[in-house]
C-alpha cells in the first residue's frame, strides 16, 4: 500500500477509489488480474531503490535547482567556446513560442489537428531554403554529424560508389559521428572516409591533394565554409566543379549564422547542404540544442534518398486555401522499414520552430548585420590576441567566428591557460591540443555577435596577464 | 453518452510568413561593430568570393508581427490539449517546473566543453538519473547521447557491431533477428549499421513462434532486438526462452523498452536475461516528445558491453563527476555531445516526481485504464480488437481494427482519425508497418487521464460510427472544424508539384500558371 494516499498531481486515476471503480467495471477483482499475461516468474525481484519522491512541486523546484547552481555557466562567465555549440542570442519571442504547450507538448501530431505546427514547420525549411538558395530543406535530424552522416549515405546511394573525402582539419566530434555512419569496413555497405590534406598556410583545402584523391569511386566530397577551425572556404567553387567533373556529389557544411554575409552554397555548386540548426535561436542547453538540417536542389533523384520529413506545401479541399503534409512518405523507414532510406524517428523538430521564428524576426537585414558583426569583432579579436606576448593567431584574417589561437611560444599549455583563465571568470576556447592537427598547444576560439570589444580587450588583457 | 463539445478550431486564415512584411521591416536589430572594432580592422571582411552579393528572400516583419504569427500558428495547432489516446506515444502531462528549471542560463547557457569542475550540477543529475534507470532495468551503465528511440536502436547496432569486431567476428556475425511487428526503427537501424534484417513472423497467439526463432539464429547472429509487450498489448510470455536461445546461439538480446509504461517496476530487462535495454524519455519519463524532438533514447547495458558505449560516459570519481572520454573500445558516437540534456533533466525530475510508488502505481493504471477503454470500445459495433481470440487482458496499449466499419461503410481508419479532429480529440494512432489487421488502430490510455476523459475519448468515436453509418460523406470529406480543410494528395508523390520551399512553391506555381496559359 502506498504510505501517502493522496491522489498525485500527474495522475488523476490516482485519486481514492479511482481504480477500484474502473476494475469493478471490467469484471476484475485486483490489479494483479490485468496483468495475467505475464508469467509469475517474470516479474522482478530485485525492489526498485529509487531516491526519495519528492512529490510537491516546492520540493522538486528546490533540488533541481539547487543541483543546476553548482553548474558554472557562459552568462555569469565570458566564453569563448564554440566548436559547434556557439553562444548566439535568442530573441525573446523565441523562447515564448518553444515554449508554447502546444508545440512542447507530449503528441507527436497529425497533419489533421496540428496545421498551425506544420506551417511553422514548413516555414523553417522554406526561410533556410532563402538563406541557402536551395529549394528543398528537410526537417532537421539529431544534430550537424548526423546530417552529414545521411547526407553521404545519400551520395553512396545516388552514385553506387563507396568512398569519401573529409578534410583533413575535421571537427573530431562530427567526425566521430561520420565515422559512425560510414560504418566499419566489415559490414556491407560501408563507406571508406579518406582525408583530403590541408593547404598549411591557410588551413583551406590542399586542391592538389583533393584532385589525387578524386576518382571514380569516389561518392562526395565534404567540406565546411567556414571551416572546423573557422576559415573561410575561397575554394569552395572550384571544389565543386572537381568534384562534379569526377561524378561525384559536392556536400557543404555551412553555418547558417554565416549565410547574410557569405555566399549562398547553393550558389558555388552545392548539390547537398548540412548544418546546425542550433544557431537559429537554439540556447546551447549544454549541447542538448544541437540539430542538423539537411538541403538541395529539387530534383527528384535527390527528393527520393532523403531520410525524414518532407514538409510540402499543398492545397486542399476548399479553393485558394493551403496546408502542409509530408512528401514522399513511404520512403523512409515507418514507410519501408529496413528497406527505407536509413532511418527515421523523433527528431529535433521543436527546433525548426525555434529556427522558423529566429529567421522572420531577422530577415534579409538581421542576417547581414548579425554575420557584419560577428565577423568584425573575431578579427579584431585575433588582432588583439596577436599582440599578446607568445601568443599567436594561425591562419590570421582568414575566418568567420572561430580561430586557432597557439601558445606555443608562451611555453604553457592551453589546459594551464585556461584554468587561470577560469580563474578570472573566462572559459578559454576548446583546447584541441590533442586532436592530431599538428597544431601544437592550439585552442580553438569563438567569438560571436554577444562579444562586446570591451569582452574581448578583456580576455586579451586577461591573457597578457596570465602568461607574464 | 457524455454531451460532447461544441468544439471549432482557431482559424486564422493565417498567410505563410514569406508572404508577410514590407520592405525595411525589422524584427530583430544589432548593433553596429563598435568605432574600436572598425578601426581595428576595416569592414571589407569576407573575401570576395565568398561573399554574399543577392539579399536573402526573408520576411521583413516587426518584433510583435512575429510573436502574432507564431501564436496563431500555436492556436492552430491541437497539440493534446483535448485528449488524446495516442498509442504508442504515451501521452503524460509534461511539467513546466521541469520545462522552467531547464530555461535557466545554470543550464540554457551551458557549453558541453566547459570544465567538468563548471558542469558538476547537471553531471550529479545525470549520474543519479542513470542510476534510477539502473534500478528500474538491472542494466550497469545508461548514456544518453541518442537523439531518440530510433537512435538507442541505432546504439545498439553499433555497440554490437564493436563487440563482434572486438572479438574478431564482426565478418561473420552479420545477422539481426527481429520480429515483423517490432517498431521499424529496430530493423531500419540495423540495417543502416550493415546488418542483415531477418523478420520474424507473428504466429496466431499474437508473437512469433520458438520454433521460428531456434530455426532464424544460429552462428550468424549478431543480436536480437525485440520489444514485448508489443503494439497490439500482447505480452510474450516465452520471452525468457526467447533470450536463453538467442544466447545459446551466442547473440546479444537488446530490449526495446518503448512500451516500458505498463511494466514500470514490475519487469527487470537484466532479470529477464537481456544485455541491453532502452528507455525513451520524451514518452515514458515524462519529458515533452514536442511533435518529434528534441527526444533521448536512454540506452542502458551490461558491464560486458559498457566498453563499446559512445563517449562520453558519465562517472563519479570520489565527490567528483568526471566525463569518461578514454574508452579506446568505444563503438565511437551516434551523435555530438553528450545527449538531449534538458529532456534529461525532465526525466529526472519526472522520475523524482513520481517516486518508486508513484511509478508502480502508474504502471497499475495504465494497464487498468487501458483494459476499460477495451471494454468500453469492444461494445461498439463496427470495431473489432486484434487477435480477438484471446481473451486476456491487454497490457497499456491494444491493437484495434476498424475493418468491420469499413467493410460496412466504406470509413477508413484514416478518414476517421481526419472526423476525430472535428471534436478537439488528436487523431489516433493506426499502425506503424506493416498493418497487420484491416484499418488499424492504437489507442493506449495511459496514467494521466480521468475517467471522463477516456469516456470522452470513447464517446467521439461512438459518435463518428454512428456518423460513418448516418452520414459516411461527412466523415470522408472531415475534417470540418479544424483551421484548413482536407488536403488534396496529389502533390506529395508529384515532383512537378511537390514543395518543400516557398521557393519552390513560387517556382513551380509559376511553372503552372504559364503552362495553363499556353493551354488556353
Amino acid at each position: 500500500m502506498p504510505t501517502d494516499t493522496r491522489s498525485h498531481p500527474w495522475m488523476a486515476l490516482s485519486a481514492p477509489g479511482a481504480i477500484d471503480a474502473m476494475l469493478a467495471e471490467i469484471g476484475a477483482s485486483s490489479v494483479a488480474d490485468v496483468f495475467e499475461q505475464i508469467p509469475d516468474d517474470h516479474f522482478r525481484k530485485a525492489p526498485l531503490d529509487l531516491p526519495p519522491a519528492l512529490t510537491s512541486e516546492m520540493e522538486l523546484r528546490r533540488d533541481l535547482i539547487t543541483r543546476l547552481k553548482r553548474n558554472e555557466d557562459c552568462e555569469a562567465n565570458l566564453s569563448f567556446l564554440g566548436a559547434g555549440v556557439w553562444q548566439h542570442h535568442v530573441p525573446a519571442i523565441v523562447d515564448e513560442i518553444v515554449g508554447r504547450t502546444e508545440f512542447a507538448t507530449n503528441v507527436w501530431g497529425s497533419y489533421q489537428s496540428d496545421h498551425g505546427r506544420n506551417q511553422a514547420w514548413f516555414e523553417f525549411s522554406s526561410q533556410l531554403g532563402a538563406l541557402l538558395n536551395l529549394d528543398v530543406v528537410q526537417l532537421p535530424v539529431y544534430s550537424w554529424g548526423c546530417a552529414i552522416g545521411h547526407a553521404m549515405r545519400m551520395a553512396a546511394r545516388m552514385t553506387g560508389r563507396s568512398k569519401v573525402l573529409v578534410p583533413h582539419l575535421s571537427d573530431p566530434e562530427r567526425l566521430s559521428v561520420i565515422r559512425t555512419y560510414c560504418q566499419p569496413s566489415e559490414m556491407e555497405g560501408s563507406l571508406e572516409v579518406v582525408p583530403v590534406a590541408a593547404d598549411p598556410t591557410s588551413g583551406r583545402l590542399d586542391l592538389s591533394d583533393l584532385k589525387s584523391k578524386l576518382g571514380d569511386d569516389v561518392a562526395a566530397v565534404y567540406f565546411e565554409n567556414p571551416a572546423y577551425l573557422g576559415t573561410i572556404e575561397t575554394g569552395a567553387a572550384e571544389i565543386a566543379k572537381l568534384a562534379r567533373a569526377a561524378g561525384a556529389e559536392t556536400i557543404v557544411g555551412v553555418d547558417p549564422a554565416s549565410l547574410g554575409v557569405m555566399a549562398a552554397p547553393g550558389d558555388y555548386g552545392a548539390d547537398i547542404v548540412t548544418g546546425p540548426v542550433q544557431p537559429l535561436g537554439v540556447h546551447m542547453q549544454c549541447g542538448g540544442g544541437a540539430g542538423g538540417f539537411i538541403a538541395s536542389r529539387d530534383e527528384e533523384r535527390y527528393v527520393r534518398t532523403y531520410n525524414g520529413f518532407l514538409v510540402s506545401i499543398a492545397e486542399t479541399q476548399t479553393e485558394g486555401e493551403v496546408g502542409f503534409g509530408l512528401a514522399c512518405p513511404h520512403q523512409n523507414s515507418y514507410g519501408m522499414r529496413e528497406d527505407g532510406n536509413d532511418w527515421t524517428g523523433n527528431s529535433t523538430y521543436l527546433w525548426a520552430i525555434a529556427g522558423a521564428v529566429y529567421m522572420s524576426l531577422l530577415g534579409p537585414e538581421g542576417f547581414r548585420e548579425l554575420g557584419q558583426l560577428i565577423v568584425s569583432r573575431a578579427r579584431y579579436a585575433t588582432k588583439l590576441l596577436n599582440d599578446v606576448p607568445g601568443v599567436r593567431v594561425v591562419w590570421p584574417d582568414t575566418q568567420f567566428k572561430e580561430f586557432v589561437v597557439n601558445f606555443d611560444d608562451t611555453g604553457q599549455s592551453v589546459a594551464a591557460v585556461n584554468d587561470a583563465l577560469r580563474a578570472h571568470g573566462i572559459f578559454g576556447g576548446k583546447d584541441i591540443s590533442d586532436e592530431g592537427l599538428n597544431l601544437g598547444q592550439s585552442a580553438l576560439y569563438c567569438v560571436t555577435e554577444m562579444h562586446s570589444a570591451a569582452d574581448i580587450r578583456r580576455l586579451a588583457n586577461t591573457l597578457k596577464e596570465i602568461l607574464q | 453518452m457524455t454531451r460532447l463539445p461544441e468544439f471549432h478550431a482557431a482559424k486564422w486564415d493565417e498567410p505563410v510568413v514569406m508572404e508577410m512584411g514590407r520592405p525595411g521591416g525589422r524584427g530583430q536589430i544589432f548593433p553596429a561593430p563598435e568605432a574600436d572594432v572598425i578601426d581595428a580592422v576595416g569592414t571589407d571582411l569576407i573575401p570576395a568570393a565568398m561573399a554574399r552579393k543577392d539579399r536573402p528572400e526573408l520576411p521583413e516583419i516587426t518584433e510583435f508581427e512575429a510573436q502574432r504569427h507564431y501564436l496563431h500558428l500555436s492556436q492552430m495547432t491541437l497539440g493534446m490539449m483535448g485528449v488524446s489516446l495516442f498509442g504508442t506515444c504515451t501521452m503524460k502531462y509534461n511539467s513546466k517546473t521541469s520545462e522552467y528549471a531547464t530555461l535557466r542560463p545554470e543550464l540554457a547557457e551551458v557549453h558541453p566543453y566547459q570544465h567538468p569542475d563548471t558542469l558538476q550540477g547537471v553531471l550529479s543529475i545525470i549520474h543519479d538519473f542513470d542510476g534510477i534507470l539502473r534500478s528500474l532495468s538491472g542494466m550497469d551503465q545508461f548514456i544518453f547521447q541518442a537523439g531518440g528511440g530510433a537512435d538507442a536502436a541505432y546504439t545498439m547496432a553499433i555497440v554490437a557491431r564493436a563487440y563482434w569486431a572486438d572479438r574478431g567476428m564482426l565478418g561473420q556475425r552479420t545477422e539481426m533477428v527481429t520480429s515483423v511487428q517490432a517498431h521499424p526503427c529496430n530493423p531500419a537501424t540495423a540495417a543502416a549499421a550493415g546488418f542483415k534484417v531477418v523478420n520474424l513472423p507473428l504466429e496466431e497467439n499474437g508473437y512469433p513462434s520458438l520454433e521460428a526463432l531456434k530455426a532464424a539464429v544460429s552462428d550468424k547472429t549478431a543480436l536480437i532486438m525485440i520489444n514485448n509487450p508489443d503494439d497490439m498489448g500482447i505480452y510474450n510470455p516465452e520471452i525468457k526462452e526467447w533470450v536463453r536461445i538467442a544466447k545459446e546461439a551466442g547473440a546479444l538480446c537488446f530490449y526495446d523498452h518503448a512500451n516500458f509504461n505498463g511494466v514500470m517496476g514490475k519487469l527487470s530487462a537484466r532479470e529477464l536475461g537481456f544485455d541491453a535495454c532502452m528507455f525513451m524519455l520524451h514518452k515514458t519519463f515524462g519529458a515533452p516528445k514536442a511533435g518529434g524532438g528534441p527526444a533521448v533514447g536512454a540506452f542502458g547495458c551490461s558491464d560486458e558491453l559498457a566498453p563499446y558505449l559512445p563517449c562520453p560516459v558519465v562517472t563519479k570519481d570520489g565527490s567528483r563527476y568526471v566525463l569518461d572520454e578514454d574508452r579506446p573500445k568505444s563503438a565511437g558516437k551516434v551523435r555530438e555531445y553528450w545527449g538531449n540534456v534538458p529532456q534529461v533533466v525532465k526525466a529526472y525530475a519526472w522520475a523524482r516526481g513520481m517516486g518508486a510508488e508513484g511509478i508502480e502505481l502508474a504502471s497499475d493504471i495504465s494497464v487498468v485504464a487501458n483494459n476499460y477503454m477495451d471494454m468500453r470500445l469492444s461494445k461498439i459495433p463496427g470495431l473489432e480488437i486484434s487477435n480477438p481470440e484471446i481473451k486476456t487482458h491487454r497490457m497499456e496499449m491494444t491493437r484495434w481494427s476498424l475493418g468491420p466499419l469499413f467493410e460496412e461503410t466504406g470509413i477508413s481508419t484514416v478518414d476517421f482519425a481526419n472526423r476525430m479532429a472535428d471534436y478537439g480529440i488528436d487523431p489516433w494512432w493506426m499502425s506503424h508497418e506493416p498493418w497487420i489487421v484491416a484499418e488499424p488502430f492504437t489507442p493506449e490510455a495511459g496514467e494521466l487521464w480521468s475517467k471522463e476523459d477516456i469516456d470522452l475519448w470513447i464517446d467521439v468515436v461512438a459518435k463518428i460510427v454512428e456518423e460513418a453509418r448516418t452520414d459516411p460523406e461527412m466523415v470522408k470529406s472531415a475534417p470540418h472544424n479544424q483551421p484548413v480543410s482536407q488536403l488534396k494528395g496529389d502533390v506529395f508523390e508529384d515532383p512537378a508539384k511537390w514543395a518543400m520551399t516557398w521557393r519552390a512553391y513560387k517556382r513551380k506555381k509559376a511553372q503552372g500558371d504559364g503552362v495553363n496559359r499556353g493551354v488556353a
